[in-house]
């Protein structure tokens, strides 16, 4: 038997720690990313529509209809606490919330239930979920079309819905690709054409075939629109044409009208690959389609693509600036008291709350930058702020600014592993001090830099709190990167999967039925991360492989 | 400023160690009076000597002695060294290379030089050799080509390479590494080679090759190498040096040198009783 001094020298001790630090680690990653993996991709996923014959404490039974969201064990005694009867003996009672939909009828769309209160509880076959465009979802049975105008009964009811159905998605489209495309651009060009005139009128331009030739462009331009109006009018008349009446669970029946119908499926009769294909089809848009409903329904997309586009006009910003600072803090500089003190206030600033940052950002950038930017470049357009405003271009330099430090450093770091021998060979070569730098040692420092930028980037794209006061919104009108000359538009407020989250979560009318989608932004946004980052890291690797025998 | 070195009197009073160069012999490197500080303290001591043309010379003494220091001085090197301090002349093809004015990079290609442990940049071997030229703007593909395939001949590597030449550099041996850096200062066409212990990273083997190819360099460049390895001074040089605490002790023909030391010092070194 080895003594307890053995065990402790011969080291063992201490490789358990390590490894159940690590364990630890994985296990808090792993716990995580579960955890919101589960919570936010089930959402997709078809439930059953149970139609529940429930009678709440011994009162009259009614029928609901809806899914079932989650249950939960309460402690008797809080539910008597609370004036609720319960059977006595009992200890735990199981309560279910309900996502009854239907909140234009009944006001609101979730309901808690007491298991004991069911009476009957069946999944019909024929129940049916709307997805729409306001009021959330409605459950319930078809029982009739009307297609111009005139009642539709009988047999084949849904084949015929789902038919119909198909015909107004298509004219949907081809509204939403009118209204973003040619009528998007026109109204673009329209203002393009105020402003144009009102800086005529601010250079005192008195020669009336400057003003005739902007009427002339604005003619041509209503004139194009006037078409374009009618063709929009004719299409929302006939996406308006055709309704569905449906049945709720108690009974009532509701017409609702095609144009807001936007999917509709019914999830009991469903088979195993229809309910996967539903699943992935539903994935799909919640990633490339618009939100509605204050953001508590329909995708994220403006809000990934805000996020992304950010993400690399922030690393075009800061790669050239931390870099080049820390070539010269490494290789130009003389070494001394004032470098050490410039070096120390970087790694400090690394520190400091991003919300500062964000602080500044407004103060400096949106207000003194943006406001002097708008007096030199876009007077004709104030007093509306075109610059002077919070924006994806201020927010990419603010999060520049906060990423900064990292690159710097890193860059040193990646230069001072240089080994001398290698600058020398250079120099001896007759390579001045800048030929070296740019043949030999930053290429060589390039997998460091890298790993600088890695950290950044990871930390830009999960930063909410200055990106709040620097130009996030919560819905932003167009997208700062589209069809309309210049195409990337800087100045324009954007979305972000961080800001999303916040907002969804917290800000929105709706919290409950908001919920699964704040779990599976944030799982898309830690997707976008790690996607990110694997772009990074690849590139690094390979310019790793390009540069490795460093250290021979 | 020879009146501030308090060893100056010692040593003019001495007979001057510099033997100096047969008629025939033009002096391509001409160094007087050079003295030299890592901020306060002197590292060389009033130097001279003069460096034949198309030979080899070796530098050999004890560890810290001031040997290198006085390589690095030949290619402006110890620039690069915070607080070193260069006081005296030195004369390349009769041009002061210690003045303000000369131009670097433009020395560092006439002399060119190999350091202790090869250091290949991470490029492939083409690019290795190919560094030099395209520095000075030279991308012409049939240029490089030439002098790539010239240069790897001189140095006694096209044999091994000519296969590979675009696999990094770091794919080869040390020996082969040694002789491809000795080809990448070659491919400039430098009138003077400066080897720093270009053999001490190596075995033996490689060590015979890098010799052999210091003796066929001589016929085109002056080599001026840096041994800690006696053996190897006597073998590949034909003047040698001897320094001792930042002093050019003796300096003459090696074979004089080896077997007929003036000095005490020398004497001593040579037969292993110090150093």
């Amino acid at each position: 038997m080895k003594s307890f001094r053995e065990w402790i020298s011969s080291g063992l001790p201490w490789v358990w720690l390590n490894a159940s630090a690590v364990s630890v680690c994985i296990l808090l990653v792993l716990g995580l990313l579960g955890l919101i993996a589960m919570r936010g991709m089930g959402h997709f996923w078809p439930a059953p529509v149970y139609e529940i014959s429930y009678a709440h404490q011994g009162g009259d039974s009614q029928t609901l209809v809806g899914q079932v969201r989650t249950r939960e064990e309460v402690l008797a005694s809080r539910l008597t606490e609370s004036g609720l009867e319960v059977e006595p003996g009992v200890e735990f009672v199981e309560r279910i919330l309900l996502k009854t939909g239907n909140r234009d009828q009944t006001g609101d769309d979730f309901r808690w239930i007491l298991e004991p209160g069911i009476k009957q509880k069946s999944r019909p076959e024929d129940m049916a979920v709307l997805e729409r465009t306001e009021w959330g979802v409605f459950f319930g049975r078809i029982s009739g079309l009307k297609i111009e105008g005139e009642r539709y009964q009988g047999e084949g009811l849904w084949e015929e819905f789902t038919r119909i159905l198909a015909r107004t998605d298509e004219l949907r489209e081809q509204i939403s690709d009118l209204e973003g495309g040619d009528v998007g651009r026109i109204n673009y060009d329209l203002e393009d054409l105020r402003l144009s005139e009102r800086k005529l009128e601010f250079r005192n331009v008195t020669d009336p075939a400057a003003y005739r030739e902007i009427e002339d462009e604005r003619d041509a331009l209503k004139a194009e629109y006037a078409v374009l109006e009618k063709s929009l009018i004719s299409l929302n008349e006939a996406i308006r044409r055709d309704s569905v009446f449906m049945t709720t669970g108690d009974g009532v029946e509701v017409e609702i009208s095609m144009s807001t119908i936007i999917d509709a499926w019914q999830p009991n009769k469903m088979t195993l690959p229809q309910q996967l294909g539903h699943y992935l089809r539903k994935g799909w848009s919640f990633i490339v389609d618009e939100p509605r409903e204050a953001n508590t329904e329909g995708g994220i997309f403006p809000a990934l693509y805000g996020t992304i586009l950010m993400v690399l006009l922030m690393t075009v910003v800061v790669t050239p600036f931390g870099v080049i600072a820390g070539v010269y803090l490494r290789e130009y500089a003389r070494q001394g008291v004032l470098t050490r003190t410039i070096r120390i206030a970087v790694n400090n600033l690394a520190g400091v709350p991003s919300i500062v940052y964000g602080v500044f950002g407004l103060g400096f950038f949106v207000y003194t930058l943006g406001g002097s930017i708008d007096k030199l470049f876009f007077e004709a357009a104030l007093p509306s702020p075109t610059y002077g405003t919070g924006g994806l271009f201020w927010a990419s330099l603010t999060l520049a600014l906060l990423t900064l430090p990292v690159v710097i450093v890193s860059t040193e770091e990646g230069l001072s592993r240089i080994p001398r021998s290698v600058r020398e060979g250079s120099l001896a070569l007759g390579a001045t001090q800048w030929e070296t730098l740019w043949r030999t040692v930053l290429p060589m420092a390039s997998p460091g830099i890298m790993t600088g930028l890695i950290l950044a980037v990871a930390r830009a794209a999960g930063e909410v709190a200055p990106l709040m006061l620097v130009g996030v919104v919560k819905l932003a009108p167009s997208l700062p990167l589209d069809g309309n000359y210049p195409f990337l538009h800087p100045e324009r407020k954007f979305m972000h999967l961080g800001f999303h989250i916040y907002d969804v979560g917290f800000q929105s009318p709706n919290v409950e039925a908001a919920r699964p989608l704040v779990y599976a932004t944030a799982l898309l946004l830690v997707v976008v991360i790690l996607l990110l980052n694997l772009v990074a890291i690849h590139v690094r690797n390979g310019l790793r492989k390009k540069y490795k025998g460093l250290e021979t | 400023m020879n009146d501030s070195n308090p060893l100056h009197v010692d040593i003019q009073s001495k007979p001057d160690p510099i033997a100096p160069l047969s008629a025939d012999e033009k002096a391509t490197v001409r160094v007087k009076n050079l003295n030299l500080y890592y901020d306060s303290v002197q590292a060389l001591v009033d130097v001279r000597l003069d460096i034949p043309d198309r030979q080899v010379t070796a530098f050999i003494g004890p560890s810290g002695c001031g040997k290198s220091t006085l390589l690095r001085c030949f290619n402006r090197m110890n620039d690069l060294i915070d607080g070193c301090r260069v006081k005296g002349k030195i004369y390349i093809d009769g041009k002061n290379i210690q003045k303000k004015k000369v131009d670097v990079a433009e020395l560092r290609r006439r002399v060119g030089m190999v350091f202790q442990k090869p250091n290949p940049f991470p490029k492939s071997i083409y690019e290795n050799v190919a560094y030099g030229l395209r520095i000075q703007g030279i991308n012409k593909r049939r240029v490089l080509d030439e002098t790539v395939e010239w240069s790897l001949h001189a140095a006694a590597l096209w044999n091994e390479v000519k296969d590979r030449l675009d696999e990094p550099a770091f794919g080869l041996s040390g020996g082969q590494q040694q002789r491809l850096v000795i080809a990448r200062a070659i491919a400039v066409q430098p009138k003077v080679i400066l080897l720093d212990e270009p053999c001490s990273a190596l075995d033996p083997i490689s060590t015979l090759k890098v010799e052999e190819l210091i003796h066929d360099l001589k016929k085109h460049y002056t080599i001026i190498i840096v041994t800690h390895n006696m053996q190897q001074a006597a073998r590949v040089s034909d003047k040698t040096a001897f320094m001792y605490l930042g002093e050019l002790v003796e300096y003459g023909p090696t074979d004089d040198l080896f077997t007929n030391p003036t000095e005490k010092r020398t004497e001593d070194y040579i037969t292993g009783r110090y150093g």
